[in-house]
This record gives C-alpha cells, structure tokens and sequence, in this order.
C-alpha cells in the first residue's frame, strides 16, 4: 500500500500543537459460551461449526444474555474504579453489513453496565524515569462480537475488500463476548501522548489478565485498540493549564485494530505527526477511521466517519435489562485480585529492585514466573537472576516467550535451592538448566543422572591447589607478588584438574590463602 | 371418507374425550380434518402448507401409544393449526412472505415443541399477512384468505388463517400470534375465540419476529374451554426466551369450567355508544353486557383517557422495531436472493439492496420506512421516544383501571368483517380498526375475543374483547366462558352453526389496483 502523507518531525508537532488522544480496547472475554447463546467460543475451530440459530440470527430466535460474561464485566468496571449501573440495557446498534448475521449489534448506548472511573498508569519518560498519569474511564459496556469475512480474489488470497471478487464469512466469532473500555480524551501529556497510550493499553491488558477474564492476547485479537487522535493548538505554557483546557478539541481520526502496545505508541506518533503537517499546510484533518500498517508504520484513509453516523440505537425489546443487586456487586468486588500497579509496587520492595529493574522484570513478562518461583521456595535474587539472565537469554534467542519455555517456577525453585545448597555452582547449575529444558526432568533428576555436584572433600581440592601451584611457580610469585589478578590463570587450571566440579570462589580463597595473599 | 364425517365440527374438548374414550382414533380424526380441507380450502385459502404426512405419522404414534396404555396428554392426537410465523423443521415457514419462499427453519419454535411433546397432530401452516403485518390476510405474499361466513369479505388478519380453519372446520384448534390484535381480530370476524395470553406467558422463541415488546403468541379456537386447553399447551417459562415469565401458568383451564362471573366487578372501556362503530356491533355488545350482569357481574364505565393515543404510538413503536427485525432478510444466508447484475457482479450490498425490494411487499416496506425514519437521528426522541412515553402512560391507565374493575370489556372490533379490497389502499383506516386491541399489547396485558352474535345489518360475527391484568389470564376465561355458556343457551346450537355451508368451487379474487 503506497503512502504518500507528508509528515512533520515530533518536536515541531509539539511545538506548535496539543496532542489529545482517546482509546477505544475491545476485550474478548474468555467466557464458555457466546454472549446471547450456548455455542463455544473456542479460537480456532473450523469455520461456521460453533454457530446456532440465535448467532445465525435466524428468524425467531432469541438471545439471552450470559450471566458469566455480565459479571465479567462488571468485575472489569469494579477493576477500573467504575460505578455499576444498578439497571442497565441492552441497544441495538443498527448497520447493515454481511458480518452482521442480524444487521444489528447488540451492544449498549446510553446505559453502559459501568462508568466514571479511572486508571493510574506509570509512564516511562524514556530517561530512566516515570511519571503517574490518571486515564480517565468514561464507561466499560457490554457487547457481541461480529463474524469474520475474508475476501478472496482468483488466482490469488488477498485480505482486501477492494478487487476481490467474493467474499468467505465464518461466524465463529459472531456472538462473542466484548467489553468495550473507552477513556474520556486524555490532555495534557504533551510529549508524553504516545507514551500514556501505551502504558494504558499495557495497564489495561494486566488488569483484564489478573482478573482472568480475558487472554487479552492483541496478536490474536482478544484485545483490540482503536486510537483517536486530534491535535489543537498550544495556548500558555502548562498543557494542563486553564488556557490550554480551553482551546476546542480538534478534528480526531480513529486508528482501528493497533495489535500491539508498541504499535499503539507508534500510531499514535504518527497520527500526530501525519496531521501535524496537514494543519501545518493549512489544510485541515478529515474525520475518518485510519488503518494502521504494521510493516511500514503508517496509517492510511479508511471510511469517512462523521458525528452524524446513524445506528439508529434503541434499547434491546428482547433483552429484560441487567440488574446486578448491590450483594452481588459486592460479592464480585470481593473477588478482584491484587491491582497490578499494587502488586507490583509491592513485589519492587519485597524483592528490592530499582525502577528500571523493574520495569525489566515486568517487560519481559517476568514478574508473574518470578513471584511464583519465590512461592516455590526461591530466593528473590535467584529466581530473578534464572528468568532474566539464562531463561530470558535462551527465550530472545528462539523468539519465545519465557513462559513457553517448559521450564515452571517450581523448577527455577529446586534449581536456586541446588545452588544455595552448595551441591551445584553456576556452570554445572547452567548445564542442568539445559537438560531441563531439554526435558529430561526436574533439575534434581538431572544433576542425578548427568552426575553434577561439587566437590566437597577439602582434601582433593587442598591437593589439586598445590599441585597447580607448584607447576606455576612464576605465576604464583606474581601473585606473593601483590598482583592478586594473575590468580585467574591458577583458578582455571584447579577448575580444570577438578573437571569443573568444584566451587570458584572457594578454590580462590584457597590459592590465596596458600600463597598467603589477602583477597 | 371417514365413518365420522361430523369429526371436524367437535370441539377438541369432545375430540380428547372421545379419543380417550378410544370411540374414535387420531389417524381417523387427522383424515377427518384432511378430507374437510381438500374439500373447502380451495376456496378459502387458509392453509399455506400442508402437512399431510407428518399430521398422519404423529397420529399413528398416539394411536400406538394409547394401544400400549401410555400416560398421554389430554389433547393427544387432537389437531392443530399453525400459523405460518412459527418455526417448524420439516416444513416451510415463511411468514407470508416472499422473502422467505420455501425456507425450511432447521429448528422448532418452543410452541413448536410444545405441541409435538403433547402429541397434537400439526395439519399445515396459515396464511398470514405479510410479517404479520396487516389486519385483513390481504398483505400476504401468498393471496388472500376468504372469510367462511362469507368469501367475499376478509378473515381479519394477520392471523385470518388460523382464523378461518376454525371457522371453516379445517382443525379444531390454532396457534396465532398478537402483536395488535392478530389474534383477537380475526377471531371477531369469524365467530371463534383467540386469545393474547400476558407478554411474556409464552415463549417467543422461534416465532418470527414483528415487534418484539408486542408480539404474543397464543391460542385460538371455536369454544373458550378449548382456547383455554391450547392455552395450558403453550404457555410456561422457557428460558430461550428473555422476557419469558419465570412463574406458574395460570389456571386457565379451571377458570373456562368455573364460567362464573358472580360478583365481579366488569369495566366498560371506551363507552356503550362510541363513535365509529357499526350499530349492530354496538348492540350485541350492550346485549352481552346486560347478560354479565344479569349473570352476578356489576358493569360499570372506565374511562381509559390516554387509549385515544394508543395507535398513534403503536405505530411509531411496532414499525421501530420492525424496521430492525426485519433487517435480517439480507439475501446473505437464507431466503431470496436477487442479483441485480445476474453476472455475479454484484457487491454484497447491490444483493441486499436488490433481495428486499423484490422480496418484501408494499406494507412491509412502508412500515421499514416508517420505522427506520423515526429511529433517525434528530427525530428519534420525537417519535420512538414520545410512543414510550404514550406506552407508559397507557400502562398507568390500565393499572387505575384494575384498581375498580376485576376485567375491562369492549367490542373487540368496531366493524365486522369488511369486503377484500375495500380498505387495502388506505392504510389509516385499515390501522384505525386496531383502536381497540392495540392497548393491550402497549400494556403487556392479556386480552381475548369471544363471539356474541351477529351484527343485524350484516349477520356477521361480532366479538367481545375481555383484557385482564398481567398475569390473570384466567379471568378472561371465566368471563368468556359465562358469556359463552349463557348465549349457547340462547341460541340453542353454538354461533359457526348459523355459517353458510362453504361453498367448494373458488370465487375470483377482486383484484387490487397497483400504485
């Protein structure tokens, strides 16, 4: 797709404008069964075969809305600091298109299941540091999912609707249940906008994991962010400031289907920079919905999208309306997890970690492993030092997740205990490391066979010592000598003698204390 | 033939009892039924489908398991009618539509399943006007169903089929569907009894929708105890359904045998002498009034201020949502599909554009509009939103209402039947004649006709309409049954008797001028 849109460089944007941007984050819930009827929601499955005559939208049936996928939600609005409607209903959204098996959405309008509420966000400032931005939650609501068309053109797949000459639909997906997340428009975080955006979205994503209401997975679409960006024109110094607050919002575009966290930081950034140079030649931004090019990083034109779009919306006259009592709100409150932000302030005093050590942990998706490995029985140190040193390494080098790996937090606990022990030392730990991933068992089954311990008998080791240093008598006057360094060279040799099964530090402190040297 | 040839008049509390009492079997009262409607319905036109084989296999099985002594429902191998808005697997419902020619549901409707658990024999599915829309069968895309009383007028609508398969003893009992009076209407006009039980007292499920805080399915059938035996077959909580009442039927069946009026307290709606009404309907009525009270009932005036507004309301909301139901007829995945291109061409939404003007007729079309127009943008709160407000109001009349009265009764419509042609180009006044029944269904409330004479002037049929509150349809009951049982005895034979012998050569159809 070519793309012809000038842009403006970010600082001359910032200059000269003020970023306003607002996210829309479809969650698809991870419930049994879809949002009206008793069919499965599973990923993946062959093509029109989890469908009925109510996700069909066949004549006379009738939806019913699933009671697990409505305490999803409000679990979701609870999360994010939202009042729950005491009485809420559903709205059709009335569109024709061919995914639609009814040509309406049932969704809800103007009676959301929650709202007022908010998140706090930790955002980097890219030098090391962070900053607390509160994103503003306008309302959490409930709705179905539409089915998926794929368009085909002969002599060739393409994904585009333009030239293909018809059309597959698979309304597996029809039906699915969505939480729409949508924040009021976000100021004041100048630079920052793209920054705040990404770290909501990230925020957001742990928030729907931990209450396990979601895969929340945005490569596979559980998790979909759509990017509104608008740009008006600075006024006083402080973007937070009563002058700049007054300046109308400007024209926004709507970027669909941001399927990472990096792509949305990357959208955002250049929405504001593509629309920076058109107010910047004078012309002004088209409202319109944008699609987001992962490959190249652009957006381009998508369909014109004014205020005056009419779905049409009334409330749903097949649906009695959700009308949670307070007891039940209460007992869905009471089964929030931890909040992330919480929990991870907690785990960074816990395991004594700076910022940016933290931050490492969390964006390799360490913190979960790490803490379980801790509940296992590992010391902090260790378990981080497995995850974010050997297993990480080993992850990055085959483009996994660590937590694909085969390695569970029970192993890194019995691997550290080996350690602390002082039956393994690093190598020997590292090569159990590889046979456990290798799969040949748990880290005690491996030592086992692979025969690895240390050597503990002093007298072997006293032997070994004398023995390398009397065959490196220059060496050693080196080091009497004062040049404590030189002892490397005899460490490696005692290594060797002992095959490696011997403690480093130890045979150190040995030869020092041989050649009467202070460490 | 069958040795039974009087089997088609009995009542299906006679044929259950007759049936129990193994005088007679269910293939002989199928065949009964099948003989009569190969012999009438040439001219009446009131089946859109039949169902020969599945009526005579289902009677055979409640003949074998009545044979091996098995517990049976009371209306085992008893015949039914449904009307064409019902989803049945194994025939073709298409609301009397040609959007819907030949579509075979691949699922029952609950009220479906309801009658094949109980055993009842469905004959065929009855014309209807178009999506239910109508009061006359004129708008179906299938013609028009005549009126057994006289085949040159109308068997009201939208349910005049299950309507004139009562009345032209084509099958004892039907199922029809209320969204302003559907049922009950049509009843008037034939001399039969329909009921629209309490919104939410029957499953929707699977029954095409019109205007979903409207529609109501329900029973029809030539005497109130059997309305009410139907009734006891369909209703019921059915969790498929989201606005279906999670509570015990009421005792319908009870209250149709108790027929005891003594001491209730009856409120006139709408006066004793409103305008726009025909004389004769006027004075059966009065007539069927003094009887209640002569029977032990006190008869007093209701005024109900806020029913003048009700059509007008009725027909923002019905078409509102309407305009949404009906949105699925698309052409993508059932039904018509025309292809403006003939080439293959076409984008999806030429299909759907070109599949919904030839598949929908002129009513429906001009009720999607009206419905889509007042959904809009900017008129949305003047018209969807205001009907709401007239609905709530309408509501609040009828809970006064039962405050001083046990039941509410009025002449369940203003004329008898009308000729075909006569009102199909003037869609206002055809909409005018629902005045009476449309409060009901803003309300939620149930509602039933029960025939009580002919009008003079005409000698056609005439109804009296009995609307309770939400969850007392047995009331209607009791009262129909005492009006019922009281003029029978009158009359000395029940009122289908006075009908003209159907005649069995096809009359033409008064063509209607296209616009």
């Amino acid at each position: 797709m070519p793309v012809t849109d000038d842009v403006l460089d970010l600082t001359e944007v910032l200059a000269s404008y003020d970023p306003v941007i607002g996210l829309e984050v479809h969650v698809e819930l991870s419930t049994a069964t879809k949002m009206f009827c008793g069919c499965a929601t599973t990923f993946g499955a062959a093509p029109n075969t989890q469908t009925c005559p109510v996700c069909l939208g066949l004549p006379g049936a009738l939806p019913v809305a699933n009671a697990a996928a409505v305490d999803a939600a409000i679990r979701i609005g609870l999360a994010l600091n939202c009042s729950i409607a005491q009485r809420c209903r559903f709205a059709r959204k009335n569109y024709f298109y061919p995914d639609m098996t009814k040509n309406f959405q049932t969704s809800q309008y103007d009676e959301p299941i929650a709202f007022d509420g908010h998140l706090d966000v930790e955002v980097p400032t890219g030098d090391g540091g962070s900053f607390t931005y509160r994103v503003e939650i306008e309302r959490a609501h409930m709705e179905e999912d539409a089915g998926k068309s794929t368009h085909v053109t002969t002599g060739g797949g393409s994904s585009r609707i333009v030239g293909a000459d018809h059309s597959l639909l698979d309304y597996n997906r029809a039906g699915t249940p969505l939480v729409e997340i949508v924040t009021r428009p976000l100021v004041g975080a100048g630079e920052h906008a793209p920054a705040v955006a990404r770290a909501y979205v990230g925020a957001l994503r742990d928030i729907v994991r931990a209450l396990d209401v979601s895969d929340a997975r945005m490569e596979q679409g559980s998790l979909r962010c759509d990017a509104n960006v608008s740009l008006r024109p600075r006024a006083g110094e402080d973007r937070r400031g009563p002058e700049q607050l007054a300046v109308p919002l400007g024209t926004r575009t709507e970027t669909k289907n941001v399927n990472s966290l990096r792509s949305v930081e990357r959208a955002v950034v250049y929405e504001m920079t593509r629309q920076g140079a058109v107010l910047g030649s004078g012309a002004a931004v088209t409202q319109e919905t944008r699609h987001w090019h992962e490959d190249s990083g652009t957006t381009s034109a998508g369909r014109p999208k004014s205020d005056a779009d009419d779905y049409r919306y009334f409330p749903e006259p097949d649906l009695v309306p959700v009308a949670p009592s307070a007891e039940r709100v209460e007992k869905l409150r009471a089964t929030l997890p931890e909040p992330p932000d919480r929990r991870r302030r907690r785990l960074q005093g816990e395991w004594g970690l700076s910022d940016l050590e933290l931050r490492d942990v969390v964006g390799s998706g360490a913190l979960d492993l790490i803490d379980a490995s801790v509940a296992a029985g590992a010391s902090p140190a260790g378990a981080r030092k497995w995850w974010m040193g050997e297993v990480l390494r080993r992850a990055n080098a085959q483009a996994r997740e660590l937590g694909e790996m085969g390695l569970t937090p029970e192993h890194v606990a019995e691997l550290d205990a080996l350690v602390g022990a002082g039956r393994l030392n690093d190598s020997m730990a590292r090569q159990v490391l590889d046979g456990v991933l290798a799969g040949e068992g748990t880290p005690e089954q491996v030592a086992d066979d692979r025969g690895l311990a240390l050597v503990s008998d002093d007298g072997a080791l006293t032997d070994a010592v004398d023995r390398v240093i009397a065959a490196n008598e220059a060496v050693a006057a080196k080091v009497r000598g004062g040049k404590v360094a030189a002892a490397g060279a005899l460490i490696g040799q005692v290594m060797k003698e002992m095959k490696g099964q011997a403690d480093a530090a130890k045979v150190r402190a040995l030869i020092l204390e041989r050649l009467g040297v202070a460490g | 033939m069958t040795d039974h040839p009087d089997l088609v008049r009995r009542s299906a509390a006679r044929l259950a009892a007759d049936l129990a009492a193994r005088d007679v079997s269910a293939v002989e009262v199928v065949r009964a039924h099948l003989d009569r409607m190969d012999a009438v319905d040439g001219a009446v036109h009131a089946y859109l489908h039949r169902d020969d084989e599945g009526a005579l296999a289902t009677a055979r099985e409640v003949d074998a398991a009545r044979a091996r002594g098995e517990a049976l429902h009371p209306l085992a191998g008893v015949p039914v009618a449904v009307k064409d808005v019902a989803c049945t697997v194994g025939q073709p419902t298409t609301a009397g539509s040609k959007m819907l020619e030949g579509w075979m549901p691949p699922y029952d409707a609950t009220v479906v399943e309801r009658l094949r658990a109980a055993g009842l024999p469905i004959l065929g599915k009855t014309n209807m006007d178009e999506f239910a829309m109508g009061s006359s069968t004129e708008h179906s895309a299938y013609g028009v169903t005549r009126n057994p009383w006289d085949l040159t007028r109308v068997p009201g609508g939208s349910g005049g089929g299950s309507s004139a398969v009562l009345a032209s003893f084509q099958a004892p009992l039907a199922v029809g569907s209320d969204t302003g009076g559907s049922i009950r209407q049509p009843a008037a006009v034939t001399g039969t009894v329909g009921t629209k039980p309490t919104y939410g007292g029957v499953s929707r499920y699977g029954v095409i929708a019109l205007a979903s805080s409207l529609d109501q399915i329900g029973p029809c059938a030539r005497t109130v105890l059997d309305t009410a035996l139907l009734h006891e077959v369909l209703a019921g909580h059915d969790p498929r359904d989201s606005t279906s009442i999670d509570a015990p039927v009421p005792p319908v069946v009870q209250a149709a045998r108790r027929a005891d009026v003594a001491g209730l307290r009856i409120g006139v709606v709408g006066g004793r002498d409103a305008t726009g009404y025909q004389p004769g309907v006027l004075a059966r009525f009065t007539e069927a009034l003094d009887r209640l009270e002569a029977a032990g009932a006190t008869v007093v005036d209701v005024a109900c201020p806020h029913f003048d507004y009700a059509v007008a309301a009725y027909y923002l909301i019905l078409p509102s949502e309407a305009s949404s139901n009906l949105a699925r007829y698309d052409a993508m995945r059932y039904g018509l599909r025309v292809d403006p291109s003939r080439g293959g061409a076409s984008s999806a939404e030429q299909v759907m554009a070109a599949s919904r003007e030839a598949g929908f007729g002129d009513e429906v079309k001009r009720r999607i509009i009206l419905g889509t127009y007042a959904l809009s943008a900017g008129y949305v709160d003047a018209y969807y939103g205001q009907a709401q407000r007239v609905r709530t109001l309408v509501a609040h009349d009828f809970a006064a209402a039962f405050e001083q009265v046990d039941v509410l009764v009025s002449p369940t419509t203003p004329t008898t039947a009308y000729p075909i042609g006569e009102k199909v180009d003037d869609p206002l006044a055809m909409y005018r004649l629902d005045v009476t029944t449309i409060p009901a269904n803003l309300a939620g409330v149930p509602g039933l006709s029960v025939p009580v004479g002919l009008a003079d002037e005409d000698g056609l049929p005439v109804g009296l309409q009995v609307l309770a509150p939400a969850m007392a349809d047995d009331r209607l009951y009791t009262v129909a049954a005492a009006l019922e049982r009281d003029l029978v005895d009158a009359w000395g034979a029940p009122l289908l008797d006075r009908a003209p012998e159907v005649s069995t050569s096809p009359v033409p159809t008064p063509t209607r001028q296209e616009a």
